[in-house]
């Protein structure tokens, strides 16, 4: 059989093609991944409540900052254009712009609360992502592939809340003590908090709940009538980042 | 002789041409290496503005690609004769154009050697993947009925029946793709400028203007080149394309405005404040946009006074000023001021560094590279004397 350049690309081409979309019909078909793991998690839906009146921002108290960053090597970048951040504090009206004016400017301004992702019901943030390296489990955890995700930033441009950081630089050199535990980051990929899904999975509540002593955070199951998270729900008033846009957070605010 | 070896005979002119495009090239190439090595840290993105230059040409040059479409319909669904000429060099702009924009996303991602996992993770739910889908189908669409057009003429014969429906095809295929581009942005919740059921047909009227405005400098520009004559009453026809879309991209841009600040809701009004008048202090991007609207209203001026326009000078210069409002309008408002404020009311600045302005300009050398091969190829087959 004889075969010209012309005759000879276009067969490359078309078989090309082909090996393509039926590596991506076959993706397209497989089955959810950790199915056996999906059930048992779907008893659960773990949310956080925070207390701002326990919180002692007052005195300049960054324990659960600090044990998150530890816990999750996150890097220490001191221009703000490449700050890396899983949980850190924001003035009251930066983090509830439609309740900033409830309150007096000063009050406004200077209370502050610990914001971090909030592990949506219907997270933006999954719907974007075109490689599902950000997924929701039936837990309600918010998950990243460090390792496939391919730094479009797509995520982050949906994320109302800036919950996303992106390794602008290599993070390695920027961590102060690494954490042999949790593997650390390369340059070019999205990182955010994982509600410490690692700790969950040994029976330990998350980094930050854990470093708070003043009991400003609290941890849970939503679906469990008993848990603390469910009745400090039932007992005050909570208010959620932005409900109006229907992300539906399960981190709640106590007022 | 193969039809690629074509592109290979040129004179003195023609190759230093050539030589100055792969310069540029070489210079971007360089830095995009330290970009890989680096980070896109060496770029001037952040945490809060994280798309920027890179981001904006790929949605401007999507637009260009698109507006391929304003004479491949009149030509083959309306058997328009005066665009036969010019629409081979539309398709030939329309591919350049895809491919750059392609680049432009390749060149903006973190883990370039992960860029196989859009199709080894399909993802339905995710508009970037029909962006792709879309993209590279149009590329292959334009390839395919180019390629077999020009094959045709130049043995002779009348293209392929089955050509036909291919052709049909590409017309929705064009609207979708600056379609699709649109929904990236305006499906985001907490991103009030770009929050907008106006945003597609907005970018569909800007891109329908300013595609065939460059179009029509293209043939002014290949006519005194290379003797190839599209035709006056093809330039004329496509003038008046061009009045109407700029027209209607102007009106758009009104509507949204009287929308956002007669409502008085405060997010949406932010952004324009921040793009038009400055916002606490920042104001990097007002000088440009203020050029932009100037540039659009005397090029409307120009357009919609028949004198003007019939005068292929002042045409010449109204096209390129609505080009130039337009790709300040959608190459650098609209992606870096949908970013300003962020959702927690940062105000941040955001300035485009050496790096990232070499890698964009080579990017462009590229699709200005490919648009001459391209042109020199297919007007060798024609049979004109490519000149140059």
């Amino acid at each position: 059989m004889s075969l010209d350049r012309r005759a000879f690309l276009g067969v490359a081409g078309l078989s090309a093609l082909a090996v393509a979309g039926t590596r991506s019909l076959d993706a397209l078909t497989r089955r959810g991944r950790a199915e056996g793991a999906s059930e048992a998690r779907a008893a659960t839906r773990w949310a956080m409540v925070v207390d701002p009146g326990k919180c002692r921002k007052d005195d300049g108290c960054t324990g659960c900052i600090a044990a998150c960053d530890r816990a999750h090597n996150v890097p220490h970048f001191s221009e703000r254009a490449h700050e890396v951040k899983w949980i850190w504090r924001e003035p009251f009206d930066r983090a509830f712009p439609d309740h900033g004016g409830s309150l007096p400017e000063d009050a406004a301004r200077s209370q502050s609360v610990p914001v971090l992702c909030n592990h949506c019901d219907n997270p933006p943030c999954v719907r974007v992502c075109p490689v599902q390296a950000t997924w929701k489990r039936a837990d309600g955890i918010v998950m990243m592939d460090y390792h496939r995700c391919i730094g479009c930033r797509y995520c982050m441009a949906a994320c109302p809340y800036g919950a996303r950081s992106f390794n602008w630089l290599d993070p390695r050199p920027r961590i102060k003590e690494p954490n042999p535990e949790f593997p650390t980051r390369t340059k070019g990929v999205v990182e955010k908090c994982n509600f410490c899904e690692e700790r969950l999975a040994l029976g330990r509540p998350p980094a930050c709940v854990e470093a708070c002593t003043e009991g400003a955070l609290v941890f849970g199951n939503l679906k469990d009538p008993r848990s603390e998270v469910r009745r400090l729900l039932r007992s005050r008033h909570a208010l959620r980042r932005k409900p109006e846009l229907g992300t539906g957070p399960n981190v709640y605010y106590l007022v | 002789m193969s039809v690629c070896e074509k592109a290979l005979v040129g004179g003195r002119r023609y190759w230093a041409w050539i030589g100055a495009l792969l310069a540029v090239i070489l210079v971007g190439v360089l830095f995009y290496l330290r970009q890989l090595h680096v980070g896109l840290g060496i770029t001037g993105l952040s945490r809060d503005v994280t798309w920027g230059l890179y981001i904006a040409q790929f949605t401007f040059l999507v637009g260009v690609a698109a507006s391929a479409v304003v004479v491949v319909l009149p030509y083959y669904l309306h058997d328009y004769h005066a665009f036969a000429k010019i629409t081979i060099l539309g398709e030939l702009l329309a591919m350049s154009a895809v491919v750059m924009s392609l680049l432009f996303i390749f060149v903006d991602m973190g883990q370039p050697e992960r860029a196989l996992n859009v199709i080894l993770y399909p993802t339905p739910t995710s508009i970037m993947f029909w962006d792709m889908i879309s993209l590279g189908g149009y590329l292959v669409l334009n390839a395919v009925i180019a390629g077999l057009t020009l094959g045709a003429e130049r043995r002779g014969v009348a293209p392929p029946r089955w050509l036909r429906p291919i052709v049909v095809l590409s017309i929705p295929w064009a609207v979708s793709i600056h379609t699709v581009t649109a929904f990236l942005y305006s499906g985001l919740p907490g991103r009030h400028l770009w929050l907008t059921a106006l945003l597609a047909p907005r970018f569909l009227a800007s891109a329908f203007a300013s595609g065939p405005a460059l179009l029509i400098l293209l043939a002014m520009i290949v006519r005194r080149l290379a003797s190839f004559d599209p035709g006056r009453e093809a330039i004329q026809k496509l003038s008046v394309i061009v009045t109407y879309t700029m027209v209607v991209n102007v009106f758009f841009v009104l509507m949204e405005v009287f929308t956002v600040f007669y409502s008085g809701i405060p997010e949406p009004m932010a952004h324009f404040e921040f793009l038009f008048v400055g916002l606490e202090g920042h104001a990097p991007l007002v000088p440009w946009m203020w050029a932009s609207m100037a540039l659009a209203v005397i090029s409307l001026v120009l357009l919609l006074t028949p004198r003007y326009r019939t005068d292929e000078r002042t045409l010449a210069a109204a096209c390129g000023m609505v080009f130039a409002s337009v790709w300040i309008d959608k190459g650098l408002g609209l992606i870096v001021g949908g970013f300003v404020p962020s959702p927690l009311g940062d105000v941040t600045r955001y300035v485009p560094t050496l790096p990232e302005i070499s890698i964009t300009l080579a990017i462009w050398a590229v699709g200005v590279l490919l648009v001459t091969l391209l042109c020199k190829i297919a007007l060798a087959v024609r049979g004109e004397p490519a000149g140059a």
